[in-house]
């Protein structure tokens, strides 16, 4: 198990309820953890546009977590 | 800024940006388009927070000796700015509904009224 630091992002956050969040998870990528967030939070839902970042990097679903790990998770963006 | 989406009249809009990597990525993006088109360098400025109609978004200034790739290069900023960047906007609209855009199936939030 791992321990986590998850952050929601603008819609990502109002489905959820919450903004920051600590987890213990066995998630082994991004992409599981997030599998998982949407069972913890109800209003969550899977976006096909959605990105993910870890440790202030923009990262990929299948990239693996370590402990400690800051894992943000973005809605689809829409700037401009 | 817009004034209307499909239909809604759109009162003010609301741009979250998440900073760290807003600026990260803004600077990769301009490496790439002096890279691609030889520019000299370019400036590229996003407003977070509440918007009135009217107010202008984001600005992107490019200086190169060349003004064919200097539009390119401002072209190309504009678009991957708009794809990559972990920036939302929020419409709010005039009846007092909002909805982040581009989230197909985020709930769209019913705001309190303040009025």
């Amino acid at each position: 198990m791992k321990e986590v630091h998850v952050r929601f992002f603008a819609a990502f956050r109002e489905a959820a309820g919450v903004e920051l969040e600590t987890v213990h998870t066995s998630a082994a990528s991004a992409g599981e953890l997030f599998n998982e967030m949407t069972r913890k939070f109800q209003g969550l839902g899977h976006e096909p546009a959605a990105l993910v970042a870890i440790n202030d990097e923009m990262s990929g679903w299948d990239t693996g977590l370590q402990d400690g790990d800051e894992v943000l998770f973005f809605p689809p963006v829409a700037g401009g | 800024m817009r004034n209307h989406n499909q239909g809604r009249a759109v009162e003010r809009l609301e741009y979250e940006v998440y900073s760290p990597l807003a600026v990260k990525e803004g600077n990769a993006i301009i490496e790439e388009a002096r890279d691609k088109f030889g520019i000299e360098q370019a400036l590229c400025v996003h407003r977070s927070g509440d918007l009135a109609l009217g107010d202008i978004a984001v600005v992107v200034g490019v200086a190169s000796a060349h003004r064919d790739e200097a539009f390119r290069a401002a072209r190309y900023i504009i678009d991957e700015v708009k794809q990559r960047l972990p920036i939302w906007k929020k419409e709010h609209y005039t009846d007092g509904d909002a909805h982040w855009v581009n989230c197909q199936h985020c709930a769209s939030t019913h705001t309190e009224h303040a009025a």
